[in-house]
């Protein structure tokens, strides 16, 4: 039995590494095909043609694009990100500053998120059509309709101006204990929430009723098998596949598309360095930033998978 | 725990229909049934049959209520428990058993978490004791390796195991009414019978009363003590089983009992062979990839041989996986052979549609077995039947309009349907139109894939004659699948066997039939349940495997 599994993860990991290859080649094309470059872009409007052309041999600017690719890739695969432009830091470092945030942001919002979105899912679905389930249908779709901006600044209208409980900017390095540490991160964390468990919500709800439709639930029924035990003990083990893929998209978000929400609060998270690099035409740091949000993507993709598989015995054996 | 009295009176059922409003499906029934007796109901699709049984459980389909009426089994008023008790009745004093098993079981379930379930839920006894008693219900339900076929998944065991392994879901708690609906539909006739005789086997040893829902009659003439004939949700005639098949004293009785004989009725019109048609010469197909030699991983037809004259017509008949739908396909082109050769009107025909010429095409039409999916459910039936005279003939609009009345008339159909859509007609209708559509090509061949299987006998009974009438009247030959071999003794001149993807025997159809050569042939038509009592026991039990005639 392990060997089939052993061969589909290995097979689904090699595809992965493909695909990454594939992206990083698409990420160095669109990113040479960017208005302006860094040179100029650090040298401002004044420098002269002669001094932008000197940054640009230093920087390496003027070699062919395929070999600053190939330079590029190689020093990827070794582990040298190579050297941000703007802030003359290597960019591992300006990276490993911020990922631990990202990833503490991504981790708060993931405990807290999915098993709320699960079990709405779940109650929803066992209720489906009954007043609980259209009070939360209404809940989640308007969540997802609103956009987080309007509920993050809505947010701190309320939490930080007019109640004053927590404060608007999330200055992580001020966490010394447990208190701060809910304080600054409610709100960020509350956000994201809102839009991520209405979609994770819904797709629970979704994958269940598919289920909750066939004729072995009627069966389970028919059985005199209790409500609770037919959704948990019949019907999830069978939309796990579905409801793991949704998981996965909705946390992959949590890495790269969080930067509206890292602007409002103010929070030193790895989309907004993306985001500054872009805007400094820092494309080593832009080019990473990329790599590491599609690796993150596709590690959750084939998380989900995997799960799927494990949870499916005909795709297991 | 021993059967029960059943007694029902004045249930009423009723659903919601798409224009809200409720609409009674099942009027006012009443019966009653002494311990261990069996009862049959029968009746088409849309008699409420399935409705009723599983009213017996006090349970009632989304969108669909129980509101009026009592089942009161032994001293229980079943529709008067609340929840919490009609629970502990269900899977325990009373047991189900679905026509599909396959879709029935949890594919993420070992069987035999699923077989105790009940026993477990309902406290009746330990899991030691409940595996226990599993294995022996395998062991008497003649399932293949009783000791561990409860570890396996439901995918991994067939059809005929799965709907025993469901009569011993059924059976675990030794249940006082087992309800059966449609048990043994979904399987071929070699595997039903065993089925049969395992479900009749335990029935009655255990004396369990029984509910046997049905629209064979045949099969319900070998289980059932008496019989209650349901047509829209009414009670049209009920009594002893001998009377029934004797005697019917209602008219939907009669013509259900007709319907189950459609091969005393109807015979294919004489024809005279004319000029060759098809012939096929030592097709293989398969799936998969080819090795060295061209031969597919996995090979469904191999070594086919047949020959079909003009006018006439040849019934390919075989089990579930014995490859006569794969037959069909590879004449129409859509699966391209791996080795042999397919000539039409003694042309060569390419392996896929790639190449094939527009006339090749229209002479050449497919009638799949079910119209639902086969018509486009946003087209009117006149755009449907359009749509094919415009691929292949040029036609103005007012020889076109009169093509299009002349096929309604020619498959009796009202032309007032034209502007309806599939969705508003009935199945019979449906099938009339895919025949129609296929018919609007001139063809010379009809490729017809199971084309009576899915429709209710009555209904399948006059599609049967439609067929030989349109074999009469236009001359078009057909190639004939089916599992049914009484439609197949009905309309065909020949017929050819076909078992694990080989021909097994070809021939006349009346000598095959009559006088079966193969042993395989033998088993298969003496599986064909007869409308008469005692017809299972007279049969003997075939102990070899189907693979030992291989």
């Amino acid at each position: 039995m392990r060997n089939p599994i052993l061969r589909l993860l290995l097979g689904r990991l090699a595809s992965g590494v493909l695909t990454l290859l594939i992206v990083s080649l698409v990420i160095f094309a669109i990113t040479s095909l960017l208005p302006g470059d860094a040179a100029q872009q650090i040298l401002g409007q004044f420098a002269t043609p002669e001094q932008v052309a000197a940054l640009r041999t230093q920087l390496g600017l003027d070699q062919p694009a395929l070999l600053r690719y190939f330079n590029w890739l190689i020093g990827l695969v070794s582990g040298d990100l190579g050297q941000s432009v703007s802030n003359a830091l290597p960019v591992s470092t300006l990276m490993a500053g911020r990922l631990p945030n990202s990833l503490i942001l991504a981790g708060v919002t993931t405990a807290v998120s999915v098993p709320i979105a699960l079990a709405l899912g779940i109650i929803s679905a066992m209720r489906r059509g009954g007043a609980i389930d259209r009070v939360l249908n209404v809940f989640t779709l308007s969540m997802v309709a609103v956009p987080e901006f309007l509920v993050a600044t809505i947010a701190v209208l309320i939490f930080a101006v007019h109640l004053g409980w927590l404060p608007a900017l999330s200055y992580v390095s001020s966490v010394e204990n447990i208190g701060d540490f809910m304080r600054i991160y409610a709100m960020p964390v509350l956000t994201l929430c809102c839009v991520l468990i209405a979609q994770m919500a819904r797709m629970t709800r979704a994958a269940l009723i598919d289920q909750l439709d066939s004729p072995y639930i009627e069966m389970a029924q028919l059985k005199g098998v209790g409500p609770l035990r037919r959704v948990l003990r019949h019907a999830l083990p069978n939309s796990l596949g579905p409801i793991a893929n949704a998981v996965a998209l909705s946390l992959s978000y949590l890495l790269g598309g969080v930067i509206i929400v890292e602007t409002i609060f103010n929070y030193p998270g790895i989309a907004s360095l993306m985001v500054d690099a872009v805007a400094n035409r820092d494309l080593a740091l832009v080019q990473a930033c990329a790599m590491l949000f599609c690796s993150a993507y596709l590690v959750l993709v084939i998380a989900a998978d995997l799960c799927a598989i494990l949870s499916n015995p005909r795709l297991r054996t | 725990m021993l059967g029960e009295p059943i007694e029902v009176q004045d249930l009423l059922v009723t659903a919601v229909n798409s224009a809200g409003e409720e609409v009674e499906i099942v009027k006012r029934i009443g019966f009653s049934l002494a311990a261990g007796e069996v009862l049959a109901l029968i009746g088409e699709s849309g008699s409420g049959k399935t409705t009723i049984a599983l009213s017996l459980l006090g349970y009632a389909r989304r969108g669909c209520r129980i509101s009026g009426g009592s089942v009161r089994l032994g001293a229980t008023e079943v529709l008067k428990l609340p929840a919490k008790e009609l629970r502990d009745l269900r899977g325990h004093r009373v047991a189900y058993i679905a026509q599909s098993a396959a879709a029935s079981f949890n594919p993420a379930k070992t069987l035999m978490e699923q077989v105790i379930e009940a026993a477990l839920i309902h406290k009746v006894m330990s899991r030691e004791e409940a595996e226990a008693k599993a294995v022996g219900l395998f062991r008497e339900l003649a399932l293949p390796d009783p000791d561990s076929i409860g570890a396996r998944y439901p995918h991994q065991v067939s059809g005929g195991q799965l709907q025993r392994l469901m009569a011993a879901m059924a059976l675990i708690t030794d249940p006082a009414l087992v309800i059966l609906d449609e048990p043994t539909t979904a399987l071929d006739v070699t595997t039903q019978i065993e089925v049969l005789r395992a479900f009749k086997r335990v029935v009655r040893e255990r004396g369990t009363t029984a509910i046997y829902v049905s629209h064979d009659l045949a099969v319900v003439a070998q289980m059932a003590d008496r019989v209650l004939v349901l047509n829209g949700g009414e009670i049209q005639e009920q009594g002893e089983i001998d009377q029934i098949l004797e005697h019917p004293a209602h008219p939907y009785t009669r013509s259900l009992l007709e319907a189950a004989r459609p091969d005393q009725k109807l015979s294919p019109p004489p024809t005279t062979p004319g000029a060759e048609l098809l012939r096929i010469d030592d097709l293989q197909v398969g799936y998969g990839a080819r090795d060295a030699d061209g031969v597919p991983a996995k090979v469904v037809l191999d070594h086919i041989q047949l020959n079909l004259a003009r006018g006439r017509a040849l019934g390919v008949i075989g089990e579930s996986g014995s490859g006569k739908s794969t037959l069909a396909r590879a004449v129409a082109g859509l699966i391209g052979p791996s080795r042999g050769a397919v000539q039409f009107d003694r042309r060569e025909l390419t392996p896929t549609l790639k190449g094939r010429t527009p006339d090749q095409f229209r002479r050449i039409q497919m009638v799949f077995q079910s119209a639902d999916n086969a018509l486009n459910p946003s087209h009117s039936i006149e755009r449907i039947l359009t749509r094919p005279l415009d691929t292949y003939f040029e036609l103005d609009g007012r020889e076109r309009k009169r093509r299009v009345a002349e096929l309604m008339d020619l498959v009796k159909l009202p032309q007032a349907l034209l502007k309806r859509r599939p969705g508003e007609l009935s199945g019979g209708q449906k099938q009339r139109v895919n025949l129609a559509r296929a018919l609007a090509a001139k063809p010379d061949l009809l490729l017809c894939d199971e084309v009576t299987s899915a429709l209710d006998t009555v209904v399948g009974a006059a599609i049967l004659e439609l067929l030989v009438e349109l074999r009469r009247e236009l001359g078009v030959s057909y190639l004939f699948i089916s599992h049914d071999i009484s439609t197949v003794r009905a309309l065909c001149d020949e017929v050819m066997v076909l078992f694990q993807g080989r021909c097994v025997e070809q021939g006349p159809c009346r000598e095959v039939i009559q006088n079966p050569q193969h042993s395989y042939t033998q088993r298969l038509i003496g599986s064909v349940p007869e409308l008469r009592r005692g017809w299972l026991e007279s049969r003997p039990s075939f102990t070899d495997s189907l693979e030992a005639l291989a």
